[in-house]
């Protein structure tokens, strides 16, 4: 039995029970280069308009952890286990102390990235798929999963018109090649096979991401308020009026 | 080697590493929550009081991976004695007592290398508080469980986190079949079963000319 949206996926955090939270997550997932943050500045944009509070968390963006993982990439002493350790924790930090209480809030939040991202990324690394799985048991299922899906010729063109090809996101550290060009086709064509395979064990809303960006905005938006109407119908902390959380 | 603070353990673990060393063992010592890559964010973390049950338990599994794939991994297949002053216990102990699930924290923690021998120091509550006081300790904020808010007098919280701490070690004895050291006795005498349970063990010359036997 696969557990309900907005409830823990495994074991979860016994000191913080999940009751049935008036607000809502959303995750938006996708590798570098796809348009993701885009999308969600839209997506805010929309839905403050209606008047739902929103809430935007991204990836490695915890006060508590975003110092000691920059250390440890620029120091190149990270291996595979810590990578996923230190990215787990900075999730949780940002779980307990920004997701959770905007979700009791009333808040809709907006995830650029969500486990998914170190799932798959632990995951064509050689990661036990089944540890890693286990270790975000204590994460939130969202409400809404949606993957941007790209082709491998159209991110690599779209990342070196945008800032480049980078260390990590080429894969440098599994030593796939030491042309970071060549490094970062295999690894981001492995990365994409990865979330594939996840699609159906977690749901996805799978997107064109090729498409224009207006395009793809109209798609999420025709799903999202869909979504809302159905799950809002008559919810006190959801009626349009803009007193939201 | 377990136990909690001022259960005396790291004394034992000194004594024990120069049996071993003056026997002629490779020894080599590694130490929990001790890995330079997460000390900033410990450190960080425990000024700001910022930790929660979750990240405490998550920063330590990384300390944890650091330390296994560094300072264990490489003195075992080098045929080294590896002494390590806590290990997953200590996780699973803690962990629990702050409200962390159970289940959660030993699959995390599925990736250790299984020790050996694993040796609890058991020692009560007032034996422990009051070998503490006497050193002039000063009890640390998450040793002292205060991080939890059940007490704002620290060694009244020392207390009860630590004794739900002992509870958690208490279900560990049983579950792995940890050795159990009676930590109230004197220094000579836990040293003296602490070297008999490690020859049994590691089925090495256990020197009874190093400890007197009749003191």
């Amino acid at each position: 039995m696969s557990p309900l949206e907005g409830s823990y996926f495994s074991y979860g955090i016994p000191y913080l029970p999940m009751e049935s939270y008036p607000g809502k997550l959303i995750a938006v997932e996708g590798t570098d280069g796809v348009g993701r943050s885009t999308q969600i500045a839209l997506l805010r944009e929309w839905l403050e308009v209606q008047g739902y509070g929103v809430v935007e968390t991204g990836w490695t963006r915890s006060e508590l952890m975003q110092p000691t993982i920059d250390l440890a990439k620029s120091s190149n002493t990270l291996n595979k286990l810590t990578f996923v350790l230190l990215y787990a924790t900075d999730f949780a930090d940002r779980l307990e102390k920004v997701i959770i209480p905007a979700l009791k809030a009333g808040f809709i939040v907006l995830s650029d990235r969500y486990i998914y991202t170190a799932i798959a990324r632990a995951g064509v690394r050689g990661v036990d798929r089944g540890w890693i799985r286990n270790l975000y048991g204590f994460a939130i299922v969202p409400h809404l999963n949606f993957y941007l899906r790209i082709d491998e010729k159209t991110l690599i063109r779209r990342v070196l018109q945008s800032r480049g090809m980078d260390y990590w996101e080429s894969g440098m550290d599994m030593k796939l090649g030491d042309d970071i060009y060549e490094s970062f086709r295999a690894y981001q064509r492995v990365l994409l096979k990865e979330y594939s395979s996840m699609a159906d064990e977690f749901g996805f809303r799978v997107l064109d991401a090729k498409r224009k960006v207006e395009v793809i905005q109209d798609e999420l938006r025709r799903q999202i308020a869909a979504f809302l109407a159905e799950s809002t119908a008559g919810h006190p902390a959801f009626s349009r009026t803009g007193e939201v959380g | 080697m377990e136990g909690i603070d001022g259960s005396g353990k790291t004394t034992q673990l000194g004594l024990l590493a120069k049996w071993l060393k003056s026997a002629g063992h490779p020894v080599f010592m590694t130490e929990w929550n001790s890995s330079a890559l997460v000390k900033a964010a410990t450190k960080a973390g425990k000024k700001k009081n910022a930790l929660t049950p979750m990240t405490f338990s998550l920063l330590h599994a990384t300390d944890f991976a650091d330390r296994l794939l560094y300072h264990i991994v490489p003195p075992l297949k080098a045929g080294m004695i590896v002494l390590a002053d806590r290990y997953t216990y200590t996780a699973f102990a803690r962990d629990a007592a702050r409200g962390v699930d159970r289940r959660w924290v030993r699959e995390l923690y599925s990736f250790a290398v299984k020790p050996d021998l694993a040796v609890y120091f058991r020692v009560p509550i007032d034996v422990s508080v009051e070998r503490l006081l006497a050193r002039r300790v000063k009890l640390k904020f998450y040793e002292a469980g205060l991080d939890m808010g059940w007490s704002s007098l620290p060694v009244e919280s020392f207390r009860i986190f630590q004794g739900k701490v002992l509870d958690e070690y208490d279900r560990l004895v049983e579950e792995f079949g940890l050795s159990v050291v009676n930590a109230v006795g004197s220094i000579t005498d836990q040293q003296r079963v602490f070297r008999r349970l490690v020859s049994q063990h590691l089925q090495i010359e256990h020197d009874e000319e190093l400890v007197d036997e009749s003191a």
